[in-house]
């Protein structure tokens, strides 16, 4: 094995498991910005003051609630509206900038336990020769499956010479995933929202919750916006706008995941390439890109929340 | 080596249209605030919702670009 490069996954890998459910480093990093997040609400609450000069965590607290009822209030410009929304959009900043900015903790991605990698293949980047075992397996296990389906129509002199070489890949592809297996280190801790699986579902959270907005505030005058039999026309657009609904879903998703993700690859390759100062731009643009991505999603949220609450009739 | 190749014309050439789009919608919105900075807010607020679409679509060319590289 050559000295490996930056340890870099798509998908979280499983540290352990409880029963079936497969816990990923990714899952135990957002269980743990969670609790931070919980103890900080904590805190705030056990040390309030009614007082007219906030000091110490009230103040920061109360920065934080001012700038975020204000940039709700700047989208729908009414309070009741503003009074519903806002807990919803500003749980989506707190979380959302918490997980990005905690996968930037010294530790996180590189603290590593033993653990066991993707499914799929996971590609150790290397210098020099690559060590990929994996797609070797694969492959000889599509060979495999090839040889055991002609296996049942070819005659018996192939079919002993299809199963030798069948038991020569399985032999083969025995030794390299042993090889693999022994070299599975994988990070202790991951950026939560570095995680597809989060990211789908604030996405689907934030869609479905654009949804029950709608029903609640127009109740079934809201579905007139996807099925509208006034003109064909009409209907197409509905239509569109079912489709849309969903390319929402993926794009909430997507954009969050491929910032963090990028950014985490980034570090990663730029730190294993310079250790020392060179990795400090990337650092900077890492906390701003964290901070505009939570900062987008909620803008998003508030917008699309606000727009199906208006009326449709005021075209 | 095929890989490399793909894995950075997709990046190349798909960040293309979203940096003008995104160039063009600034330029724009700049423009409109400077000649009414009373709404300021407003047009603030829809030039950042138009610049997160945009780089949305850049966002999907990198995740193409990372799943052919690491997938």
């Amino acid at each position: 094995m050559a000295a490996s490069g930056p340890h870099i996954s798509i998908s979280a890998e499983r540290i352990f498991s409880i029963g079936a459910l497969h816990v990923t480093n990714s899952m135990i990093t957002s269980l743990i910005v969670s609790g931070l997040l919980i103890l900080f609400a904590l805190w705030v609450r056990m040390s309030l003051k009614r007082t007219n000069r906030p000091t110490g965590v009230q103040n920061l607290a109360e920065w934080i609630v001012d700038g975020l009822t204000s940039l709700v209030h700047s989208v729908t410009n009414n309070k009741a509206k503003t009074e519903v929304f806002f807990p919803v959009v500003a749980t989506f900043f707190l979380t959302i900038i918490a997980n990005n900015w905690f996968g930037l903790l010294p530790g996180v991605g590189t603290i590593m336990v033993s653990g066991e990698g993707a499914e799929s293949e996971e590609i150790v980047l290397a210098p020099s020769q690559v060590s990929i075992s994996n797609p070797v397996k694969v492959a000889y296990a599509s060979e495999i499956a090839q040889t055991e389906e002609q296996t049942e129509e070819a005659p018996a002199v192939e079919q002993a010479q299809a199963v030798e070489e069948a038991v020569e890949h399985v032999a083969t592809a025995e030794i390299e995933t042993e090889d693999a297996e022994h070299a599975e280190l994988v990070p202790l801790l991951r950026a939560g929202t570095a995680d597809l699986n989060m990211t789908i579902a604030l996405g689907l959270i934030s869609v479905g919750l654009t949804q029950y907005y709608g029903l609640k505030y127009l109740s079934l005058g809201y579905l007139k916006k996807y099925i509208n039999f006034s003109s064909p026309i009409n209907f197409a657009v509905g239509l569109l706008e079912i489709i849309l609904e969903f390319a929402k879903v993926v794009s909430f998703a997507f954009r969050l995941f491929g910032n963090i993700f990028a950014g985490e690859v980034l570090l990663a390759v730029i730190s294993f390439l310079v250790a020392v100062i060179a990795p400090m731009p990337f650092y900077g643009l890492e906390l701003f890109v964290g901070f505009i991505q939570a900062l987008v999603f909620s803008m998003l949220s508030v917008v699309l929340f606000n727009m199906a609450t208006i009326s449709h009739d005021e075209h | 080596m095929g890989k490399e190749f793909a894995v950075a014309l997709v990046m190349g050439i798909g960040t293309i249209g979203p940096g003008i789009a995104i160039g063009m919608m600034v330029a724009k919105g700049l423009e409109a605030i400077g000649r009414n900075p009373e709404a300021s807010s407003k047009i603030q607020t829809n030039m950042i919702l138009g610049v997160a679409f945009a780089e949305a679509v850049a966002i999907y060319a990198l995740v193409v670009a990372l799943i052919l590289k690491f997938v």
